[in-house]
């Protein structure tokens, strides 16, 4: 191999890191947004609103994350609105997988038994705080676990930023390979091990918010039980709602 | 700048050879090693064969945990330098695909063959079927009944991740689109957005007949 060394580049994959990193988070944040936006659409009761709702979603889910990425980054600018490649990453993961999102939410809440919502407005509840202290509690259970897989199905999106020339971790490791360093180790052991590491690390903090939403409704699964399912298995689609949850995808 | 007609139809047959001739072969062709690898998986997995089982489960867990693009750079660039062959980039491109799906189809048959009432391994057991036969004629034709829908939503996933192709050379749809075409008109608007159109007008329509195929079946046991 060449005389570029993995020492070298340390610094530049920290680097490189970071900006993975960054796209995960506030991609996924915007994920959560859309996802809550347009899943509580698209249970609405006005037909034009769901109408809307149900569109984006389709629009998004419909057109491969890889087009919308250069479609932000490369189309829109004929149109006259340039955005910087950081934020085309951060809109196509989060609108992507919102629109993925969304789905999980309207079927988590479709999921709720109507027994519930029919207790909660015998009880005289309003309609904010049937949905804030009897449905939503229980749906967030059952979102939790696809959010997770959503959330690495995003962590796995954000190499393909090296093609609108943003440096994340990937395409310093491509960088490395070009510059003649050691490809067998950096991309059968280094890159592998760090989105292990970063997909573990998700799923250990969703597995924690599991355990505490889980518990709040009096099912005290226990952490330690919790930790030996570990497990980060992803999956394209998001779809471990459970059985019931009607039309997830 | 704004929409130009005359480039769109233009360029469109153009596209439309692309998306066939590279795009669609892909996906079908990666649906099927995935689907038929995954199902290999699934049996190892359910005859819990020592070390094989073992060594399959890691492998499954790495190939999910990490990113399609660095699978492809594995695959295609890497690979050959430590003796692995060397592939075609669209050879390549399927066996990735192929390989990466078919860690997510091993979960879809396993809650298939989980499915399976237990009643129908033992009547197979008294009726005294050699293993095969109780794989292949009683066990998989209801398991995989069961979780048809399931394989096509992966299939309609896989389909959305053939751009991914795009990194290793392959010219399917969007790489005709934004280095074949756009390279060297430099107008993306239109040849971008008809990608995203033609995606959109293949995979919508067949996830809606797959929602239908899943309301008849009544297969709400898939996963």
């Amino acid at each position: 191999m060449g005389d570029t060394t993995l020492v070298e580049y340390v610094p530049l994959l920290l680097e490189g890191l970071q900006i993975t990193l960054l796209l995960t988070l506030l991609g996924a944040i915007l994920m959560f947004v859309v996802a809550f936006v347009l899943g509580l659409a698209s249970r609405s009761n006005r037909t034009w609103l769901r109408g809307i709702a149900r569109t984006i979603i389709e629009l998004f889910r419909g057109t491969s994350l890889f087009v919308q990425l250069f479609w932000l980054f490369l189309a829109l600018p004929q149109l006259g609105v340039r955005l910087s490649p950081l934020l085309c990453g951060v809109l196509a993961l989060g609108l992507n997988y919102g629109a993925y999102g969304a789905e999980v939410v309207r079927g988590s809440l479709n999921a709720v038994p109507g027994a519930q919502r029919e207790a909660a407005i015998a009880l005289n509840l309003s309609a904010w705080h049937r949905m804030r202290r009897v449905i939503w509690p229980q749906a967030v259970v059952l979102m939790l676990p696809a959010f997770n897989n959503l959330l690495i199905q995003l962590l796995k999106g954000t190499p393909l930023v090296i093609a609108i020339s943003l440096v994340d971790v990937f395409a310093v490791g491509v960088a490395f390979r070009n510059a003649g360093g050691d490809a067998v180790l950096m991309f059968l052991v280094v890159l592998p091990a760090i989105y292990l590491l970063l997909a573990y690390a998700m799923t250990f903090g969703m597995t924690l918010l599991e355990v505490t939403a889980k518990a709040r409704l009096g099912d005290g699964r226990g952490l330690r039980d919790a930790i030996r399912n570990l497990r980060p298995g992803a999956d394209p689609e998001g779809m471990h709602v459970p059985a019931g949850a009607g039309g997830v995808r | 700048m704004t929409w130009d007609w005359e480039y769109a139809f233009d360029i469109l047959p153009r596209l439309l050879v692309a998306f066939v001739q590279y795009t669609l072969l892909a996906t079908v062709l990666g649906s099927l090693l995935g689907a038929s690898l995954g199902l290999v998986f699934a049996v190892v997995r359910q005859a819990r064969v020592p070390l094989l089982t073992q060594l399959l489960t890691v492998i499954i867990e790495v190939v999910r945990s990490t990113p399609l693009p660095l699978q492809l750079f594995a695959v295609f660039y890497v690979l050959p330098l430590v003796g692995g062959p060397t592939f075609e980039p669209l050879v390549a491109g399927v066996v990735v695909l192929g390989v990466h799906y078919a860690c997510y189809y091993v979960e879809v048959y396993r809650a298939g063959i989980d499915a399976v009432p237990p009643g129908q391994w033992e009547a197979a057991t008294a009726l005294n079927l050699g293993r095969r036969y109780v794989w292949w004629d009683v066990v998989l034709p209801q398991a995989i009944r069961k979780v048809l829908p399931s394989l096509g939503n992966y299939a309609i996933s896989m389909f959305k991740e053939t751009p991914f192709l795009y990194l290793i050379t392959v010219p399917e749809l969007l790489y005709t689109a934004q280095v074949e075409i756009a390279g060297s008109t430099l107008r993306y608007l239109e040849p971008l957005t008809l990608v995203g159109l033609i995606f959109l007008a293949a995979s919508y329509p067949t996830a809606l007949a797959l929602r239908r195929l899943e309301t008849r079946l009544g297969s709400d046991a898939a996963v």
